[in-house]
């Protein structure tokens, strides 16, 4: 599993054709080293989450270069996009989006269609997966009915199914209690040790100042403004 | 995924996933298929009925004449003397000439014509008729019952009625009054020797054209009447009445149609975010064009299948209630029969194509825009 990503002069504009053009995301320059957990910190509207999609393939910058692994990624094809975002980063999103009227284990699987892998296999893993976090009990519950923590889990589930090299979370506690926001960090924790980038956006201290983070990058309108390495612990 | 096999599997899991997508916006599809479905029946209904309605003719013309004929007097109608069968059986060709005696004649109790007729084995006796089973029922008369009419001289003839002819019998019996010769005659004024027109046996079908020049040339007043042209004359008529049928119905058609375009095009959030969260997963814009095909496919097939099986059972099982008026023309005294299936696959087969497509053209172009556009963007 090796997942380096670099951004080069990265910005996003928004409303480019307006002559009030924003640039959400101003020139950040980052490197991710495979491997590791990284926080995105900063206030609201410093645009985490737009950098998070740029780096997730959810969207294309305006200006500069995202790279994997050293190839530039940024200029691709849709195809090719919608293979990285289905096989190597793995996006949990704040608010889930999950598909209501649909079972969490047919909702987990979802990513994997486009696959076509067996069926009996497919569910085994999404099953597994199921069971690991927790929730295996649920997984014949349609999605309207779980809990936040539940939902949560589910999405983290659907996002590893096809096993990726890098896990995104946008604001991965701004919806759970303490219990369950120290719960979800073992997640992470096992997740890294499993030798995945997790790459998180939290305004939680409780997240910034866990242990299992390696690196914690302050945004402000755009930009970098401070980038520190936090950890102690040996990764697994 | 250029191997078959995770390419047909994916296939599957994008049908089922359809499956269970339109399940969840039951109204919605449950309209649209009823909208649909409603735009195929009306327009397979005309399609069966015409088709049968040719289908019926052309079995009736197949025992017709190959030629008959009527005689013309300045341009009008005129009844045809024996000797010009005389003159006629004379031509090269002609196997035998019969002379028929047939005539409308109006009912003022029901309102509407019969057509009196002496069969050409003449076995009625006298006084008595056999009568089409429309006109049993316009008159509420049955076997043994005595029915009269005016004659051409004022007099009224009574006739007892001997027989009904089934109900099955075809289209133009039902409204038939069969009478013996000399009744005939008496009632509408018809001399001995005189006949209404003349019927015409050609066994060689390739010399029917030259007997038609050679009775001209032999009796110049005569007008001969081929059975192709009768055949042509009702599929004509028939093209012409199920054009009328369509006219009033295009404008609800077109109301259907876009009603339908409407309900099939609009995507709803619902299905924009969804298509969004597809997409953030890792479907490809061929994915979720893909899926979508199969949903536009199975309602437009479901709306082609029910469509077209109401139209059936409403034109055979029915004898189409809803367009009988218009179609069948001038006599009152409908025939109260079942058609005979006949459909045609070439015009059924572009129906299919006239709803299916525009259909799948008509969902795929929104989706196809949502489809396309970045993940994000899509999700707020
Ligand atoms: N599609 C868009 N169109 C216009 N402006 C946008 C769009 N997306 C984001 N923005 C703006 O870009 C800025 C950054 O947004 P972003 O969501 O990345 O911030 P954030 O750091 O994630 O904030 P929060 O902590 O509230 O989630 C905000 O001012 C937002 O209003
Ligand atoms: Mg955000």
């Amino acid at each position: 599993m090796n997942a380096r990503v670099e951004l080069w002069g990265v910005r996003k504009a928004f409303q480019e054709d307006h002559p009030n053009v924003f640039w959400a995301v101003d020139g950040i320059d980052l490197a991710l080293p495979a491997g590791g957990v990284t926080v995105l910190a900063g206030p609201s509207g410093s645009g985490k989450t737009t950098l998070l999609t740029l780096i997730g393939c959810l969207a294309r910058p305006t200006e500069g270069r995202v790279r994997l692994d050293g190839r530039d990624i940024s200029g691709l094809p849709e195809p090719f996009l919608a293979a990285l975002r289905r096989q190597t980063f793995g996006f949990v999103f704040q608010r889930f989006n999950l598909i209501r009227g649909l079972t969490v284990l047919d909702n987990v699987m979802l990513p994997a269609y486009p696959l076509g892998p067996s069926h009996r296999a497919l569910t085994r893993r999404a099953t597994a997966l199921l069971v690991r976090l927790g929730i295996g009990h649920r997984a014949g519950a349609l999605v309207e009915s779980l809990s936040g923590g539940e939902a949560q889990r589910t999405a983290i589930a659907r996002a590893l199914i096809n096993d990726p090299s890098v896990l995104i979370a946008d604001e991965p506690t701004a919806n759970l209690d303490t219990a369950l926001s120290l719960a979800f960090l073992d997640i992470v924790s096992d997740l890294r040790a499993e030798g995945r980038t997790l790459l998180l956006s939290s305004h939680d201290p409780l997240v910034r100042e866990a242990s299992v983070v390696d690196r914690v990058v302050e945004l402000r309108d755009g930009r970098v403004v401070a980038d520190h390495e936090t950890r102690a612990e040996p990764a697994g | 995924m250029t191997e078959w096999r995770p390419a047909l599997a994916r296939q599957r899991y994008l049908l089922d996933f359809t499956v269970a997508a339109m399940r969840r916006r039951r109204a919605r599809n449950l309209g649209l298929l009823v909208v649909y479905g409603g735009m195929v029946f009306l327009l397979a209904s005309v399609l069966f009925y015409t088709g049968a309605l040719k289908h019926e003719a052309g079995l009736l013309l197949a025992e017709a004449p190959e030629i008959v004929v009527q005689r013309m007097v300045a341009g009008r109608h005129d009844l045809v003397p024996e000797t010009h069968a005389e003159t006629l059986r004379g031509i090269r060709g002609v196997r035998g000439v019969q002379g028929r005696l047939w005539g409308y004649h109006y009912d003022p109790v029901v309102r509407a014509n019969y057509t009196l007729l002496v069969p050409p084995a003449d076995d009625i006796a006298p006084g008595t008729a056999v009568i089409g089973p429309a006109l049993a029922r316009a008159r509420g008369a049955g076997i043994g019952d005595v029915l009269s009419f005016r004659g051409y001289d004022g007099a009224l003839r009574a006739f007892q009625i001997q027989a009904v002819l089934p109900q099955d019998s075809g289209l133009v019996s039902a409204d038939l009054f069969l009478v013996a010769e000399p009744d005939f005659r008496a009632l509408f004024g018809v001399p001995a020797g005189q006949y209404t027109d003349l019927a015409l046996r050609i066994p060689n079908p390739r010399e029917i054209q030259t007997v038609a020049e050679k009775v001209l040339e032999a009796a110049p007043d005569s007008r001969p009447i081929l059975r192709e042209e009768m055949l042509r004359t009702y599929d004509a008529v028939f093209d012409w009445r199920s054009a009328l049928v369509l006219l009033p119905l295009s404008g609800a058609l077109l109301a259907f149609a876009i009603l339908a375009w409407e309900k099939a095009s609009g995507l709803s959030a619902d299905e924009r975010r969804e298509i969004g969260i597809l997409k953030a997963v890792g479907w490809e814009t061929g994915d979720v064009l893909a899926m979508k095909l199969w949903e536009g496919g199975l309602l437009s097939l479901l709306a082609f299948l029910f469509g077209t099986a109401a139209a059936y059972w409403h034109v055979f099982g029915l004898s189409a209630p809803l367009l009988a008026p218009v179609m069948k023309g001038w006599s009152v005294l409908y025939p109260d029969f079942r058609l005979t299936p006949a459909i045609d696959a070439t015009q059924l087969l572009a129906l299919f194509f006239l709803t299916v497509l525009p259909y799948l053209a008509a969902t795929l172009v929104p989706v196809w825009r949502a489809a396309v556009t970045d993940p994000d963007e899509v999700m707020r």
